[in-house]
């Protein structure tokens, strides 16, 4: 359960944004082994591919490219924060750091089906 | 009066050692504080529970205790706002250690307070004239904007990124180093910029606001903290001081 | 390393990463359709000093910016500090940096890369 404190707008989008960091930081190894196979043959990232086209490793790369762009625009409304003169609409910012990420990784799930 | 329901009022006893909560019935009140109730329990109930409170008019800021989850200053908060069914949960402030009951060591928040440059840095004397400030210059504004902190820590207690980095100094000590920073009286630019950039600094921060949620003054330690931020930048950048 | 450098970092690396994401998400969006298979990516990419340049600074970015994150969440979530959380930190850089760079130039001059271009993917 989410203790009372911290049930306000800024501090969900603090946990989305450290949450969408810390998966994409522990899904980057896997990425990048998959891409690397390429050096034991084109036929070895074949293979790998082949074992990501099922419906629930589509909703997973659906899920995986929300977390980046949730992280990108996340980050770009915290460096505004900082480093632009202060905005009061940091709840409205937020939650259109989340909306333009649901477009995005939307807009990748209903080409990738 | 008294035929509003009594409520139902749980409060943290104990020493650092060990504790629990203990139940107590509390008459209910028209325009009752959560200060009245602890108040109450202990002129009535058990004499020996530890609080701590001087004003009871939210300008000294020492009764401040977590209440249903939230830290909040106990004097100014009527019990019909935050009570759930009548049932209340009084504990001390979190992010401090626990003297007795709900009475905290405010020690590391006075001291990060210092560490935080948060002291006046003097460059004038009694014989030098005093100095004309003007009210309306936007530095002065800005200091104005973060000066009436009466230090009761509830930021402090919010802030998450205290509970996980003891060494963060917190949103108290940083919004006080930003109104110093912006005082055309104070000398130590170089010295707070100094403090705060150092470990468990400004940059500790994460925005998470919760300092700024739950301020009983509505302040804004948040904003302070991304000024100094800026500050420092400008600073490492070479672009001023 | 200071707080402060690490946070510069940090937002230098994300301002670097912020129009490379933009890119690799319309890349993806792009690709993605009719499914992904070796031949059509490795078309893409092989012999590309374009790609290398893109994803190799991208895969810099990411092992600066993911290092110094994961060293913050170590710091506070699992209570590690002084040369452990750093060292830690460290060889995280380390890691992302090397396998980041191994699978760019797998998929760009290696010899499996030019012999799926040279295959007629495209």
């Amino acid at each position: 359960m989410i203790r009372p404190h911290r049930r306000h707008p800024l501090w969900f989008a603090f946990i989305l944004h450290r949450v969408s960091g810390l998966a994409l930081a522990l899904f980057l190894p896997a990425h990048f082994l998959m891409l690397g196979s390429v050096l034991e043959g084109a036929a070895a990232l074949d293979a790998g591919l082949a074992w990501t086209d099922n419906l629930l490793a589509k909703i997973a790369e659906f899920g995986l490219v929300f977390l980046l762009a949730v992280h990108l625009f996340g980050g770009l409304r915290l460096m505004a924060l900082e480093f632009l003169p202060w905005s009061p609409a940091q709840k409205t910012m937020a939650a259109a750091s989340v909306a333009l990420a649901v477009l995005v990784s939307g807009g990748f799930f209903l080409q990738a089906v | 009066m008294s035929e509003l329901p009594s409520l139902h009022v749980r409060v943290w006893r104990g020493t650092p050692e060990a504790g629990d909560y203990a139940a107590y019935e509390v008459p209910r009140y028209e325009s009752q504080t959560v200060l009245d109730v602890v108040s109450w329990i202990q002129q009535h109930l058990d004499g020996a529970l530890a609080y701590r409170y001087a004003c009871r008019v939210g300008m000294c800021g020492s009764c401040a205790m977590t209440v249903n989850g939230v830290p909040r200053w106990t004097c100014r908060t009527h019990v019909g706002k935050v009570a759930e069914d009548g049932n209340l949960e009084i504990g001390p402030l979190a992010n401090f250690p626990v003297i007795r009951d709900l009475a905290v060591d405010m020690d590391p928040f006075f001291e990060k307070w210092v560490k935080a440059g948060g002291v006046f840095h003097a460059g004038a004397t009694r014989d030098d004239p005093v100095a004309e400030i003007d009210p309306a210059a936007e530095t002065r504004q800005i200091a104005d904007a973060g000066i009436e902190c009466i230090n009761c820590a509830v930021c402090y207690a919010a802030c998450d990124t205290v509970a996980g980095n003891p060494d963060y100094l917190g949103p108290a000590a940083l919004n006080r180093a930003w109104t110093l920073l912006n005082d055309a009286k104070d000398t130590g630019r170089a010295a707070i910029l100094e403090a705060v950039t150092g470990d468990g600094g400004c940059h500790s921060c994460h925005t998470m606001g919760s300092c700024a949620a739950h301020c009983p003054n509505g302040l804004n330690p948040l904003e302070s903290i991304a000024g100094l931020k800026r500050a420092a930048a400008r600073s490492f950048f070479g672009k001023g001081s | 390393m200071g707080e402060m450098r690490l946070y510069m970092a940090q937002r230098l690396s994300a301002l670097v990463m912020a129009p490379l994401v933009l890119g690799h998400v319309a890349v993806m969006i792009y690709a993605v359709q009719g499914g992904l298979s070796a031949a059509e990516i490795l078309g893409r990419t092989a012999g590309s000093v374009g790609w290398v340049l893109f994803y190799g600074l991208f895969a810099l970015a990411v092992a600066v910016h993911a290092a110094i994150g994961l060293r913050t969440i170590l710091r506070e979530w699992a209570g590690l500090g002084g040369l452990v959380l750093n060292a830690a930190a460290l060889a995280i850089f380390a890691l992302l940096l090397a396998m980041g760079w191994r699978a760019v130039w797998a998929v760009t001059f290696s010899a499996g890369a030019a012999a799926a271009a040279a295959g007629g993917g495209a």
